[in-house]
């Protein structure tokens, strides 16, 4: 093997195959900006199609989602791709590529790879752990295979970045806690009334927020929503996009002793609900738990109230206090999966430094030596007379018989170094010969 | 041979707390898992002892301290992997195995020796009785620690400060549930377990009702559970209350099943 051939290769390396990642997300851009990027299904093969035909770009994948746009592709090289994706993206967006740049993220090689992965394992989400993003990359990724715009890196890219995800879910608790206000109030209502399932919930005040909330005790199984309103006609408004039904406001007091949860937010500037008057309701109930959520400020309901048995009252403060307390839980869940995602994209380069052409000829060669120096080793424990002449050209002859295989192979995989189907061709000859042991999990 | 089996009962007992702390602290499913099998292969080996034990002395053994602490924690495992069907309530566990555990520990210092059956206790009475008293009580241990439980974690909610046990206990809801079911289950077994001592009073002693020690406090205990009882059916008590009171009842429990034969004298005292 000569040295001058090493060292071509190595050069050529430079001019292998690059990842680049340009993105934005609610991180980076404003809804105005995310929402030119909300593009229905059909036309993101559109847009796949028209990123094919940018020069320099081999693999393409698109991803659009409500709270971030993702473009990945191999490429030849990645500074000048990076202008002509920009360039696109604006097009899309209907502005110029030095507009969208701001709101704009690049990503390049292992950056890319470990940002894909976080994606996808919903750790760069804006509702952290939220399970709908997997299934919006495999989307994403299912399309360009069908537009066939992955190829050999990408498919192993989305592949590995599956599996991540799924360590994610598994072994960590991340979206098991409530970080946000309403969910953390909805959590709270499980830890006390157990199943929502028969459960009564009324909205005092239609605002925006607790509208929300409702929501996700709706997602949760409440039986039944109450709106009561000081402005009737927006309280039926509400009650219809949420399937309720409205009370007049001044019907709240007599609707409370029927009702489990109690949300409440309007804009009065006392207590609207008293101790006095709970505490006769409580009875009536025989006890039956009550849980008020006052998201009003100043406050809706007497906090005084918390201290009667079984009813419970948490205001916009203690809900935040809630919230910081499992943020505290979840950093530690957070570090694991960062873990996990790093031993993903190590594994990922490791498969990608593989597929250089240097190191393939070198294991190639060292397999075929190994193989080589074990037959003729046992071919001399039978010839137990042979000479040291004889033993030579044994060891010549296998030799030379190795570099006549070899010498096709070779030439075809430095022939083809740096050129589109290269990869592939490093790839297929790592598993005709057998070169990674034991190719690992997935 | 039946000490064979107790001690291994003992020891996978002790395992099964192990396991069930570790998912207390990791809330890790696997811990959880091995802790509820744990247990269930504990109470198998556990009754194993007692049949062998039973065999071997040729009466049911529920006549001395050892074999009544014994018992005791059998009954408790069993009724717990009973209420378990229903309520998959995994932190119980981690009450059940220590509790298990101490109580079979406990049963191991007293002395083990099959000693001949004093004549008073020859009757088919006495399995009928200690066993629905011993399972009564058992029902009543689950609704103390439902009850405990309840406290702990009502006490995070009403305080607002989130802390660990929040996550890690169930529902208030479901804890109440618990303890209210135990308590329907554990009140009428404990009832019974009165009337069928009365009854077998009547056959041994001559009288249904001479106010040992025992009797006396047994029937404190029952008027303690009769009025939580009626509490919840027609006041709605429930939740906080229901516990304390659990918890009060259970501790007079205690004293019933481990007091009077410790400090006080009358006929139930056989060791």
């Amino acid at each position: 093997m000569d040295h001058g051939y090493i060292s071509y290769s190595v050069f050529f390396i430079c001019l292998g195959m690059e990842i680049i990642l340009i993105g934005l997300s609610h991180k980076t851009a404003p809804v105005e900006i995310r929402e030119k990027f909300s593009i229905p299904g059909d036309q993101a093969e559109d847009i796949l199609g028209r990123l094919a035909g940018l020069p320099g770009g081999r693999e393409n994948m698109f991803l659009s989602t409500c709270n971030r746009m993702e473009v990945l592709s191999v490429v030849e090289d990645r500074e000048e791709s990076a202008g002509w994706i920009k360039n696109f993206l604006g097009g899309v967006a209907g502005m110029s590529g030095d507009e969208l740049t701001p709101y704009l993220y690049v990503r390049k090689g292992e950056e890319a790879v470990a940002h894909l992965f976080r994606v996808t394992a919903s750790l760069d989400s804006m509702v952290l752990g939220e399970p709908q993003i997997l299934g919006q990359v495999k989307e994403a990724y299912r399309q360009a295979v069908g537009n066939k715009a992955a190829g050999l890196v990408l498919n192993k890219l989305f592949h590995r970045s599956f599996f991540v995800a799924k360590r994610v879910r598994t072994e960590t608790k991340i979206a098991s806690q409530a970080v946000s206000v309403s969910f953390a109030a909805v959590e709270l209502a499980k830890k006390i009334m157990g199943s929502l399932n028969d459960k009564r919930a009324m909205l005092i005040g239609a605002g925006e927020m607790s509208e929300l909330a409702a929501r996700h005790f709706i997602s949760q199984g409440v039986r039944e929503i109450i709106v009561a309103n000081r402005t009737h006609s927006r309280a039926l408004e509400l009650a219809q996009s949420l399937r309720g039904k409205a009370i007049p406001f001044a019907d709240f007091p007599g609707m409370l002793k029927d009702v489990d949860i109690v949300l409440s937010s309007t804009g009065s500037a006392h207590y609207i609900i008293h101790k006095e008057h709970l505490t006769g309701i409580i009875r009536a109930r025989k006890n039956k738990p009550m849980f008020f959520i006052d998201i009003a400020v100043p406050r809706d309901v007497d906090p005084a109230i918390n201290e009667i048995e079984n009813v419970y009252v948490y205001d916009i403060d203690d809900l935040q206090g809630v919230v910081e307390s499992n943020k505290e839980e979840r950093r530690k869940e957070i570090q694991k999966a960062e873990e996990i995602v790093r031993q993903g994209v190590e594994a990922f380069q490791r498969w990608l430094s593989s597929l250089e052409v240097v190191p393939t000829i070198l294991d190639l060669r060292q397999r075929l030596e190994k193989i080589r120096q074990r037959e003729v080793e046992k071919t001399l424990t039978l010839m137990k007379n042979a000479s040291d002449e004889e033993r030579k050209t044994l060891d010549i002859l296998t030799q030379s018989i190795i570099n006549k295989i070899l010498h096709h192979p070779i030439s075809l995989l430095k022939h083809q170094e740096g050129k589109g189907e290269g990869k592939l061709y490093v790839d297929l000859t790592r598993k005709i010969f057998h070169l990674d042991n034991e190719e690992e999990d997935d | 041979m039946n000490i064979i089996f107790f001690m291994a009962a003992l020891i996978i007992y002790l395992l099964g707390t192990a396991a069930s702390l570790a998912y207390l602290v990791s809330l890790r499913r696997l811990f959880a898992k091995l802790g509820k099998f744990t247990l269930t292969a504990g109470f198998a080996v556990h009754s194993a002892a007692l049949v062998v034990r039973y065999l071997e002395a040729g009466y049911t053994p529920i006549t001395n301290l050892h074999e009544s602490l014994s018992f005791f924690a059998w009954s408790i495992v069993g009724v717990y992997l009973v209420i378990n069907v229903k309520y998959q309530v995994e932190v119980l566990a981690a009450f059940v195995s220590p509790v298990a555990a101490v109580l079979i520990i406990l049963a191991s210092l007293f002395p083990k020796e099959i000693l001949p059956l004093a004549p008073v206790l020859e009757s088919y009475w006495l399995p009928i009785h200690v066993t629905l008293a011993f399972f009564g009580n058992a029902m009543f241990t689950l609704a103390f620690a439902a009850g405990v439980m309840y406290l702990i974690q009502e006490r995070q909610i009403k305080s607002k400060k989130i802390g660990a046990f929040y996550h890690r206990l169930p529902a208030l809801k479901i804890l109440d549930d618990l303890n209210y079911r135990c308590l329907t289950f554990g009140f009428p077994l404990l009832t019974l377990g009165i009337i069928s001592g009365s009854v077998w009073a009547e056959s041994a002693w001559g009288a249904y009702w001479s106010w040992d020690p025992k009797e006396t406090w047994s029937l404190i205990t029952w008027f303690l559970y009769a009025a939580l009882l009626h509490g919840r059916l027609t006041v709605g008590w429930r939740g906080r209350r229901a516990a304390i009171f659990a918890i009060v009842g259970f501790a007079v429990l205690v004293f019933t099943f481990l007091g009077v034969n410790l400090l006080l004298t009358g006929l139930h005292a056989y060791n």
